[in-house]
This record gives C-alpha cells, sequence and structure tokens, in this order.
C-alpha cells in the first residue's frame, strides 16, 4: 500500500476491484465504513461477482473475468475525454509533459520491437527523448504529439463507453456510473482510493492491471494524499515484510537487484543500478545502491567482505534464468532438481496445476517441509483417493516433516500491508517438540558449516565465511537478528557536511539509511528497515496511540518503512508551491524553510519548491510515469489482452491479430500449452476466490473455521443452473483441460450472465480452501483446475479466468 | 394457533409440576442463579499479532497461568487488542478462531521422516533429521554447485536445490532464511508473496 | 460480579417477589446494523470461542449460512438473502440472528421450572441450564424462535448476551469482534441514538424506509436492529414483523398457574417421577406446527 489501512477512512469515494476487501480483510475494511459513516464517502464494486464488499456497497458495476484493463483504459479514456484530470498535478508530478522517442509505437495490439519468436519485446524504443543536455525534452504545453499526454489520448481513444461493455459484460450505464464516480475524485479538494488485491495480480496482465489503475490515480492527482493511493491489500501477515527481505531470485534485501550473469564486475553491477538524474534537480535516490548494497554485504559476510575483495560480490550468486516458482517447478518436472525446502509453504496447493507439481514434487531426491500443520504438499506422495490418487510405493521422494511454531509461540516482527512494522511476543511454549524457524535454520546452517569445516567440499568460502556470530549459533535470537537487518556503524559515521560531527559512534545501531555508506563502514541487512531498531531501541515495539493529526498516522506505533513514513510519495500532497491541496488532509507543507507536517516527508527536508525537486524520488526524473518506459516486460501502456483461456475466438480490440488475442510477452512453457482448453469443450468462465470464512488452506485445519465454512461449493447463475439442470445444493463437477472438483453447487443471483462480444459468457465461482488434510471435510484443491502460466512480468499464476465445463455429479 | 388438548394436558402438568417442586423443597436455590464467572481472571495476557493477512490485527492472547516456574502455559483465549490503530479490538472470523488453530489437531509435534516408496511417516529426533538433512544438502551442493558459466563468469551458483519462503514466517526469519540461501549459493528462491 | 441474585428482575415461575433493593439498573443494548454487516460471521466464531461451544462440522447445503440452523452450540448465525427491493437492484441482506432479549420475555413467561430462565435488571435474559428441565416450553414461547434443545442433555440453550462478559464491564464477544462495527453495544439509550444517526445516512443514501427494529409486541428488545427496508422486516430471513408472545404464554399465565398453586394432588407427585426416571419432555413436532 502507498498508504496504510487506517488511512482509507480519509477518502472521498472508494473503489473495489480486483479484490474483495470485505471477505479477505474484514478488519482493514472497517476503515471504509468509518469513512462512509463518518465523511458520507461513497463506496463502489466492480467485480465479475457480488461479493460481500458489493453487499454494502453504494454501487456495484458486473464486469468479465479478465477483462479489467478494457474497464479501466475505457475509464481513463473517460477521464480525458471529459476533462476529470487534476491538470496541475499531471502536468508538474507525472511525465504527462515529457516527450517519447519517434521510434515507439503502437500497432494492432502490438508495441514495438517485438519478436515473436521469443514472445519478447526489444524495450529500447520505449524510452524518452533525450536533449543535447542529457535531460529528457518536455513540452510544457503538452500539445506534442510526441509527449505522454497526447500518447497517452490517442491509446486509450479506443476504450469508448461502447468498446468496454462489448469486452467486459459491463452494461454501458453502470460503467459510465463508476467513471463518473471516479472522475468526481479530478477535483483538488477531493480523494478516492482503490483497493485491490489477487484479482488483479493473477492474471497474465496482472502488472498492467495494477499500472492501468496508478495512471487513474495519478491523473486525478491521489497518490501521495491522505485518503488516496494505489493500494494492494497483501494476503499474508508478513507477505510485505518477507517481500521487503527479498526470499526471491530477483532482488537482494531491500529490493536491490539481485546480479546476473551479465553483471560480470561490481563496479558495473553498482553502476548499472546507480540510476543518474534524467531531470536537473531530481534526488534519483537509486543513486545511493552502492551504501544500500555494501551494508548488505557487510551484514552477510562480515569481516570477510573488504574493500579489497570488492566485499565479496563474487561470493553473491548471480542468476542466470527467473527462478519464479512457476520455472522453479518446470526445471523440477524436468528432473533438473534434486532438492526442495518448503518453509511455511504448501506448493501443492498454492502453485497452479496440481498435477504438474505432484509430478515435479515426486521427482526429487529430497524434500523438506518445514511448517506448524500438517499440509497437503508434505503428503502428495499419500493416497488419498479421488482426492489425491497415488502410489506412493512409486515415489522416491524421501521427505521430512519439521514441526514449526505458530505465531503465538514465537516472538519477533510482521509488517502489515501498510508498510508498519510491528513486534510481537510469545504467548506459550510451543507444541510437543516444535521449535522455532530461526531454530531450525540456524540448526540447519550451523550442522552444514561443520560438515563443510570438517569435510571440506565444493567453495566452502560463503559457507565458512557468513557472519555468524549469534550468541547461540544454532538459536539465532529475534532481537539479535533485527538488530542486525536494521544495521549498525562499523567505524565512526562521519557527516559528509561536517567530518568533525560524528552521525553514529563505532558499534552503535544506526537511525536511518541517509547514514549507510558505501566504504565498508557501516552493515545493514535491509536498508528499508534501517530505523526499527536504532540505538533509541526497538522501535517496532512502540504502542503508543496517540495521532495528532487526526488522519490515522500513529506516528509512534511500531515503525514504517522508510523512514518511519507512513504516506509514500507524500510531498504530492501539496501543490508545487508547497501548499497542501486540501488543508484538511494536510500530511505535510512547505513552512518557509522546510518541509514539515504530520508525516515524515518524502522529500529532501531542505529542498525549496523552487527547486523543483519532483516528488517521486526513487525516478531519475523526479516523476510519476503515466507511461512506464522499459519498466515493464509487456508494453509502456496497458493495453487489453484476453486471459490464455479466453472464451472468445478473438480479441474484440484487436479481431485481425491472432497474436494480439493474450499477452504476447507472457511465457508460456511447450508442455503447459498442450494443457490449455478451448471455448468448444470448456464453454464457461472460472474464477477462482477466497471466502471470509476461511484463510488459504491453514484454516481447514481449523475447527471453528470449519464450522462456519465446512465443505467445498461451487457457485454458478441461475440462467446456467437451468440450462444445466442443475439446482441449489446439487453435487456438481467442474473440469477443466487439467483436472477437476466436485462441490455443492450455490445457485445464485449474485453471478449474472454477461453479454461479451455479441456471445453470452457464463462465470463460475470457484472458492479455494479446501483440500484433502483437515478437520474441514476433504475437498478437492481448486489450483487442479488452473493453467500452468502467469503475469508476463511477476509470473503470478492465472488463477482469475480460465474456462471449465460444469455438470452435475 | 391453537392449543391442542394434549399440549393443554401437558402445560397443565408442567406447570403444576414446576410451582409444586418448588414448595416441596426441590427448587435450585436463587444462589445459583448466577452468571457464569468471568474466565480470564488472573490468565496472562500477551500482546501478538494476527498471522493471517496483511491488517496484521492485534491481539491479545490469554493464557493459564502466571508463567510461575512450576505451572506450564496454555492458551485458552485470543481476542483484539483495543488500543491497536487498524483493528481496535476487533477480529474477522479466521483472528476470532485463532484458539482452533493454535491447538488444531493437525499441528505437527516431532520431526518425521517418509523414506523413499514408503506409505508411512516415520518419528525421528531433532538431531537425526538436522543430520540427514544437512548431509543431503551438501552432497548435493558439492555435487553441483556451479562456479563459472561456459563464458568463465563467475556465478558460484546452487541451482539444484530449492527453497521456497512462507509470507507467514516473521521479518527475523526472512532475513535469516536469505541470508543463508544466498550465503550457500540457492538461486532457485522464490516466496507465496509471488502468489 | 455486578450480576448477581440481587440484579435480578423477574424469574421463571417463581411468585416470590424479585429483589428490589438496588435502584433502577442501565438498560443495555446491542443494535445490528444490517447495512453495515459483511456478513463475515466473525461474531459466530467469537460466540463459540468464548462460550466454549464448537459445533458438528457439516456440509454445505446450497447457501452461505452455516451451520445450518441454531442449535445447542451455536447461538448466533447469519442468515443470507438475496433481495430484489428495487426491481432489477440486487441486495444480499444479511441478518444475524440470535436472542433478542425481549424486554417481556415470553421464553421467560412460559417457563415452568423455577430460576431456569432469569432477566437482569439490565435486560439481559438469561437461561440457567441446572434449573431447565427440558420440556421446550420456552421454545414455544419464544416469537423468534430462537431457544434450542440439547439432544446430549435435553437442556435449552441461547445467547447469554455473554452476561458474563457484561457483569465485568465488557462487550459481548460478537460485539467486540465485528470488524465493520455493524454491531455496538451500548446502554438502550445510547443505541437508539446511535441508530438515529444511522438511519439518517441510509435514508441520504436512497434507503427511504430505513428503520430502526425494536418490537414493541415484546416490549421492545435488549437486540434492536437497524434495517435498509424497515418496513419489510421479513425479508431478512423472515424477521417477524409485529411479533407478540404466545397465546399458549398466556394461557399458561392465565389458566395454570392457579391451577398449579392449589395443585399439591398425585397428578403432580406422578409429574414429578416421570420427570425423575423418564427424563424430561420432547417438545414433539406437532407441537411446534400448531404453535408457529
Amino acid at each position: 500500500m502507498t498508504n496504510h489501512w487506517v488511512d482509507i477512512k480519509n477518502a472521498d469515494f472508494i473503489l473495489i476491484m480486483g479484490g474483495n476487501a470485505a471477505e479477505a480483510h474484514p478488519c482493514g475494511f472497517k476503515w471504509v465504513t468509518e469513512a462512509k459513516a463518518q465523511r458520507k464517502a461513497r463506496l463502489a464494486v466492480v467485480d465479475p461477482r457480488f461479493t460481500r464488499s458489493a453487499a454494502v456497497a453504494d454501487f456495484y458495476a458486473p464486469i468479465r473475468p479478465g477483462s479489467d484493463i478494457a474497464f479501466l483504459g475505457g475509464v481513463i479514456n473517460y477521464l480525458l475525454a471529459n476533462d476529470r484530470v487534476h491538470h496541475e498535478y499531471v502536468k508538474h508530478y507525472t511525465n504527462a509533459t515529457y516527450l517519447v522517442r519517434e521510434d515507439y509505437g503502437f500497432e494492432d495490439g502490438i508495441f514495438s520491437g517485438y519478436d515473436a519468436g521469443s514472445r519478447k519485446y526489444d524495450r529500447e524504443s520505449w524510452n524518452y527523448q533525450i536533449g543535447a543536455d542529457g535531460y529528457v525534452m518536455v513540452d510544457e504545453t503538452m500539445q506534442n504529439p510526441r509527449c505522454v499526454y497526447q500518447m497517452m489520448k490517442q491509446h486509450y481513444a479506443r476504450y469508448t463507453p461502447e468498446m468496454v461493455e462489448r469486452v467486459c459484460g459491463t452494461p454501458k450505464d453502470a460503467f459510465l456510473k463508476v467513471a463518473e464516480m471516479i472522475g468526481a475524485t479530478a477535483a483538488p479538494d477531493k480523494v478516492m482510493t482503490i483497493m485491490y488485491a489477487l484479482g488483479w495480480t493473477q492474471h497474465t496482465v496482472g502488472s498492467q492491471n495494477i499500472r492501468a489503475m496508478a495512471m487513474i490515480q495519478l491523473l486525478l492527482g491521489n497518490i501521495g494524499r491522505a485518503g488516496g493511493g494505489v493500494n494492494a491489500l497483501r494476503g499474508h501477515a508478513n507477505v510485505q515484510g518477507i517481500t521487503d527481505m527479498c526470499l526471491y531470485s530477483d532482488v537482494l534485501p531491500g529490493y536491490l537487484g539481485a546480479p546476473t550473469d551479465a553483471d560480470t564486475t561490481r563496479e558495473d553491477y553498482l553502476a548499472k543500478r546507480s540510476l543518474k538524474p534524467l531531470r536537473p534537480n531530481q534526488m534519483s535516490y537509486w543513486q545511493n545502491f552502492p551504501k544500500f548494497h555494501t551494508s548488505l554485504m557487510k551484514s552477510f559476510y562480515g569481516k570477510a567482505a573488504t574493500a579489497e575483495n570488492g566485499f565479496r560480490y563474487d561470493w553473491l550468486p548471480k542468476k542466470d534464468a527467473p527462478y519464479d516458482v512457476l520455472h522453479i517447478f518446470e526445471l523440477m518436472h524436468q528432473g533438473k532438481m534434486n532438492g526442495f525446502i518448503c518453509q511455511g509453504f504448501n506448493p501443492l496447493a498454492a502453485v497452479s496445476c496440481v498435477k504438474k507439481v505432484r509430478e515435479s514434487l515426486a521427482k526429487l531426491k529430497y524434500l523438506v517441509v518445514i511448517d506448524p500443520l500438517a499440509t497437503e504438499t508434505s503428503e502428495f506422495w499419500q493416497d488419498y483417493g479421488e482426492y489425491n490418487e497415488s502410489d506412493p510405493a512409486k515415489v522416491a521422494t524421501e521427505v521430512f516433516r519439521l514441526p514449526s511454531t505458530c505465531f503465538a509461540e514465537e516472538t519477533g516482527s510482521f509488517t502489515n500491508s501498510g508498510r508498519v512494522l510491528q513486534w510481537h511476543w510469545a504467548a506459550a511454549d510451543p507444541p510437543g517438540e516444535a521449535k522455532g524457524d530461526l531454530e531450525i535454520v540456524g540448526t540447519l546452517f550451523y550442522r552444514l558449516r561443520e560438515l563443510y569445516q570438517k569435510e571440506g567440499g565444493t567453495f566452502p568460502d560463503p559457507v565458512l565465511n557468513l557472519d555468524w556470530s549469534y550468541a547461540i549459533p544454532q538459536v539465532p535470537q529475534p532481537e539479535e537478528v533485527a538488530r542486525e537487518f536494521n544495521g549498525k556503524a562499523i567505524a565512526d559515521v562521519t557527516d559528509p557536511k561536517d567530518p568533525a560531527k560524528v552521525l553514529a559512534k563505532a558499534g552503535e545501531q544506526l537511525a536511518t539509511f541517509g547514514h549507510l555508506r558505501d566504504d565498508g563502514s557501516t552493515s545493514s541487512g535491509n536498508w528499508l528497515y534501517c530505523g526499527a531498531w536504532s540505538q533509541a531501541g526497538n522501535l517496532m515495539a512502540r504502542r503508543d496511540t496517540a495521532d495528532p493529526s487526526g488522519l490515522g498516522f500513529y506516528p509512534n506505533w511500531g515503525f514504517s518503512w522508510p523512514a518511519n513514513r507512513r504516506i509514500l510519495y507524500n510531498r504530492a500532497n501539496a501543490d508545487p508551491s508547497g501548499k497542501p491541496w486540501d488543508p484538511k488532509r494536510k500530511t505535510i507543507a512547505w513552512d518557509g524553510s522546510k518541509w514539515s507536517g504530520y508525516d515524515v516527508p518524502d522529500m529532501r527536508p531542505d529542498a525549496a519548491p523552487e527547486e523543483n525537486v519532483g516528488p517521486f524520488i526513487m525516478h531519475p526524473d523526479g516523476v510519476a510515469h503515466l507511461f512506464a518506459l522499459k519498466g515493464l516486460s509487456d508494453g509502456p501502456f496497458p493495453e487489453h489482452y484476453e486471459p490464455f483461456e479466453t472464451p472468445l475466438a478473438a480479441n474484440p480490440m484487436h479481431p485481425k491479430n491472432p497474436l494480439a488475442l493474450q499477452n504476447p510477452a507472457a511465457r508460456i512453457f511447450k508442455g503447459d500449452q498442450a494443457d490449455l482448453g478451448k471455448a468448444d469443450k470448456y464453454p464457461y468462465v472460472a474464477t477462482t476466490y477466497r471466502l471470509t470464512e476461511h484463510q488459504h488452506y491453514w484454516t481447514k485445519n481449523v475447527l471453528s473455521n470449519a464450522i462456519v465454512q465446512p465443505s467445498q461449493f461451487v457457485e454458478l447463475d441461475e440462467d446456467l443452473a437451468k440450462q444445466k439442470g442443475i439446482a441449489s445444493g446439487d453435487l456438481v463437477k467442474v473440469s477443466s483441460q487439467r483436472g477437476y472438483v466436485r462441490g455443492t453447487a450455490v445457485v445464485t443471483r449474485r453471478l449474472k450472465p454477461l453479454q461479451v462480444d455479441g456471445k453470452k459468457v457464463h462465470t463460475v465461482g470457484i472458492p479455494i480452501h479446501w483440500g484433502f488434510v483437515g478437520v474441514a471435510k476433504q475437498g478437492f484443491l481448486a489450483n487442479r483446475l488452473t493453467p500452468y502460466v502467469g503475469d508476463a512480468n511477476s509470473q503470478t499464476p492465472e488463477y482469475k479466468a480460465f474456462l471449465v465445463n460444469i455438470e452435475k455429479a | 394457533m391453537q392449543v391442542t388438548r394434549r399440549q393443554f394436558f401437558k402445560i397443565c402438568t408442567a406447570g403444576v409440576g414446576g410451582s409444586s417442586l418448588a414448595m416441596l423443597g426441590f427448587s435450585p436455590t436463587a444462589a445459583l442463579a448466577e452468571v457464569r464467572a468471568f474466565k480470564l481472571t488472573r490468565t496472562t495476557e500477551t500482546r501478538s499479532t494476527c498471522p493471517y493477512c496483511s491488517v496484521s490485527c492485534g491481539l491479545l492472547v490469554y493464557s493459564l497461568g502466571d508463567k510461575a516456574k512450576n505451572a506450564k502455559s496454555e492458551i485458552i483465549h485470543i481476542e483484539g487488542d483495543p488500543d491497536h490503530p487498524v483493528n481496535r479490538g476487533t477480529l474477522c472470523p479466521k483472528g476470532a478462531g485463532l484458539l482452533d488453530f493454535v491447538h488444531s489437531e493437525n499441528r505437527l509435534k516431532y520431526p518425521e521422516y517418509r523414506a523413499a516408496g514408503s506409505k508411512e511417516w516415520k518419528r525421528i529426533s531433532w538431531d537425526e533429521a538436522f543430520t540427514r538433512i544437512a548431509k543431503h544438502m551438501k552432497a548435493d551442493r558439492d555435487a553441483n554447485f556451479i562456479a563459472t558459466n561456459d563464458q568463465g563468469v563467475t556465478v558460484n551458483r546452487w541451482t539444484t536445490t530449492g527453497l521456497l519462503a512462507s509470507s507467514a514466517a516473521s521479518n527475523e526469519t526472512g532475513y535469516l532464511t536469505v541470508k543463508v540461501a544466498r550465503g550457500l549459493g540457492i538461486v532457485a528462491l522464490d516466496t507465496q508473496a509471488r502468489i | 460480579m455486578a450480576l448477581q441474585s440481587l440484579d435480578i428482575k423477574a424469574r421463571s415461575a417463581t411468585t416470590t417477589p424479585s429483589p428490589s433493593a438496588r435502584g433502577e439498573a442501565v438498560k443495555v443494548a446491542k443494535l445490528i446494523d444490517i447495512s453495515k454487516c459483511i456478513g463475515c460471521k466473525a461474531c459466530q466464531v467469537a460466540c463459540m470461542e468464548w462460550n466454549d461451544l464448537r459445533d458438528e462440522v457439516g456440509d454445505n447445503f446450497g447457501v452461505y449460512d452455516n451451520p445450518r440452523d441454531l442449535t445447542d452450540q451455536s447461538w448466533t448465525l447469519m442468515r443470507f438473502s438475496e433481495v430484489e427491493v428495487q426491481a432489477g437492484k440486487l441486495e444480499w441482506l444479511i441478518r444475524k440472528d440470535g436472542c433478542m432479549h425481549c424486554a417481556d420475555p415470553g421464553c421467560l413467561k412460559a417457563c415452568p421450572s423455577p430460576g431456569a430462565i432469569v432477566q437482569y435488571a439490565n435486560g439481559i435474559v438469561d437461561f440457567h441450564q441446572e434449573n431447565c428441565i427440558g420440556c421446550g416450553y420456552c421454545i414455544t414461547g419464544c416469537p423468534f424462535d430462537i431457544p434450542r434443545i440439547s439432544k446430549k442433555d435435553s437442556k435449552v440453550y441461547k445467547c447469554t448476551l455473554c452476561s458474563d462478559r457484561v457483569a465485568v464491564g465488557m462487550a459481548p464477544a460478537c460485539v467486540k469482534t465485528c470488524p465493520t462495527g455493524a454491531i455496538v453495544f451500548g446502554s438502550k439509550e445510547d443505541m437508539i441514538h446511535h441508530a438515529e444517526g444511522r438511519i439518517a445516512d441510509l435514508k441520504e443514501r436512497g434507503y427511504q424506509n430505513a428503520g430502526l427494529y425494536d418490537p414493541a409486541g415484546v416490549g421492545g428488545t435488549h437486540v434492536m436492529y437497524v434495517l435498509q427496508h424497515a418496513d419489510q422486516p421479513e425479508i431478512y430471513a423472515g424477521l417477524p414483523k409485529d411479533p407478540s408472545i404466545s397465546p399458549m404464554v398466556a394461557l399458561w399465565k392465565g389458566i395454570t398457574k392457579p391451577l398449579a398453586s392449589f395443585g399439591l394432588g398425585l397428578a403432580v407427585l406422578a409429574g414429578f417421577f416421570h420427570y425423575m426416571t423418564a427424563g424430561p419432555n420432547e417438545v414433539e413436532d406437532d407441537e411446534e406446527e400448531h404453535t408457529s
């Protein structure tokens, strides 16, 4: 979230689309009801289903799964055509005035630079025109046809309300009603917020769904404002924290791009990521990359990392391939992996296409599952009849199952969706012999290191030299680890403007990432978390309930990254002269000598408005990107493409170009292409989702949740039910090209057939949550149905739109 | 509505029975007419965070005993932390049911091992588990570690063992895990967060 | 502990007057705003967790309601209704069902067992199962069809409005947990005031018939609803429009009580021995049909 949970109460209008906050985040949704009750805010829900969020909305509009960009593109067109634009914001805080290269183009659904053979774009042309001074060329009048504003206008002119109805199935008047509600917040004293979740990410166009919304919020001037922002409602308690710690291949802690084979030297690697300003006076904060990276290397390798040895850049593994979870299981399926460790992760249930995941796991030599609960993954080899057909005798994988603690038995921090780090304390001992994750990881590493010390082995250096100065090496304590990722001064850190002034003495915890250095004099395991455990102590454990602004910042509750800032890009809450757009919702303002107010300024504190330092300080140009440049792999403007399984024969936006039917840059593995179904055999659109009574696949192990939502069901509309002779309560079978599930039919008016491109399209709803292990009634893993294809950028699987058939079981 | 003859008879019998029992001295006394005793009196209250979604609601976890040396804590109740700025004491059905997660019959209690081709789990000790897993990992790493790629560039990666990290683990666990994974050279690293 | 015998305002099948030494207690109330309810069932779970109840793990039977009905283990339940009050505008009305804590409780009036049902001065109607003989008359007496008899111990159970929490100054478990604040708790006066604000908000949003459900037929209730369509309470899964105490109960009060006062004959003792040897009477189907 750019903003945070309580801030939703400051919104005038709330859009829930690509998510279902009332069901998936009920206690966060409370702030929607507060905005409604206290500010008379309006709530609109756009969703394929009339959800429990829709039940309390002021307006609901249906949409076909997988057509969100058509809808949002329609909104962009509506805003531009009807002048619902916050002009001053757009002109100063976005790249609307910047000129795009002449060789950038878009034709019949394909952007310039496409190579059909590799299904990849050469993104070189998706860039600005650079002037002789080395800076981007701009046209303040925004009349130049190559300026972003005009390019955007042209791109979205095709997204008419009629086209929206044709692609999305949303009745035109319903679409216009939502567009009108959104458009009203272009006024400087009106703010809207968007709450989305996996309903947008789990598509082959997932990242572009979110970009489209970000563009809308920028056109309306709603980013950086209290009550505004683009708010991803994340699914797990610490999904934000684990993402920040970067437990994935692409990046190192703090979103530091991980080195690849192309980064042959440390110098090149750092230079490539230390982005220089593209406009005068811009902060281009990634210029500090070397400080963050060097401090990370000091945390990893301690004394072994020195300036002389390049801080052991050579020890860092370089990646040669994406290694996202779909790629990992593809490698496993090809027999290229031997071992696999699942730490609190149940891939058999969570990764798309059970069949492929089960076959892959059976090819491993060893599998280690660390979890507080018995999971399907740990029992993938076991025969559970129809729910999991397996012949254990034929599965050679050795499986270790290690019991870990749950939240109630451990101490440590979680980062919530609003980026607030909060400390929690153990309340009881774990059951039986269960151990904490830190002890499990710590002891395992300790044993490995012992083996390397004793026996030697392949390249033992990083294993032997990994900094492991924990008091009890087998059981690192959460406090020790938290202090480590915060970082400390190894030598005295002095003020660059006044070397006599010591900012942090050697050995002290650092207060801010502003004190990190690239010479080895500081360590920090995650620069974004620097300040969370400073010399002042554990700021994550703070519990001050004071809220001086009344806007819900609670500045001394926990610690919000970065730098305890509660709203990102908050410089944009004020006009170019530094005066808040809406004085009633002021977060920070220019007071004549510095930025001050209720929040930590997202700006150099002494950057006077006349300096024109842009509010989007991480970008080299200081502004937000309506045109995404080379940021995404599948286009600088979001474009509608059909899901990989679509009920339509052609993309209604590009009926004559089969290449533009689906996202042309999305990756699909060879074998999985054959596993895609067609509309003749699987005529109905299916979408998977969570129910409020359950959390993924955990709570089927929880009796009270099993009682309130006990057994598997699927939802369908009355029209389809009649056609198929299905009544509520009947057992039905839903099948895709990849498998089937059975459940009780819930026939409902909350789903309605939609007219899409002249065709009646029915949507079948597939709640997840059931499996073959648990105290709820046994059921089928919903991902037996889903395709093995992901978003072109994030590789998040396309769970939200695929094809099925349904029949009475 | 109508009252049948049989119902009328029943009413009379029960009514007469009730009243007359009281007269005969069988009535439970008023001393029992007291509400259930408050079950949290003298329990220990611990602040925690809900492990489910990213609203990260504050919790009050109540356990039996005062943490004295001879008493073992047992969690008996969980409810929302009213001081928490986001949830202000509220909890959704998952959070409200956390007690049954803590005490789920499917909680794992000791390390187990399933041998190749076997159809059952065997309980093993932690020592055995760590020893065997470490041996597996080292054997795989030693055999398959890639120090340089085809172009002779130093890449120092281990691709044949992968790790999937939880999004429900703490930041501390996350950091220690990424440090160990990168330290060993693992590149096949991903997290629930992607999904 | 605040609620004890001194705080009892009414007691089933008791002819002696209730203690009255203490002054007027604050009347409490729970207000359920259906327009804010997201049907998440947190209240159901919080109720079972606090009260140490666990129902059977049932089955889905084609709707979201689960468990299927109130039971001795499920004292509250969300009832989901898909309705179109205005043609083409679907509404998903979700009503939290459970004891209404009537000011004039039909259950208490119907109960023949002394002290099995009491009403506290704050308005809470509580069952004391140790005194329950399982006759089921409270079920007949309830205009909202709330109490449920246990198959295991033949005693009747229902929501206590968390009298144990209220007694120590806390809100009921369902109220505290409610994520959207659809359920609030306080003095009845404050709750009526809160409802007025909610009704004004709903009217401003186009619900012209929004209103408070606090039915006079049972003397008002200590559990009230804000309804978007207060003119049609029936569309909320059969919430009775004008609930009143069953004539069965009137009959018991009017005829059998005097009979009882005089009746110390053989029939009585026979009835008593029947109870001691054969257990309590079951409520039979035919009876329920006739009294509904």
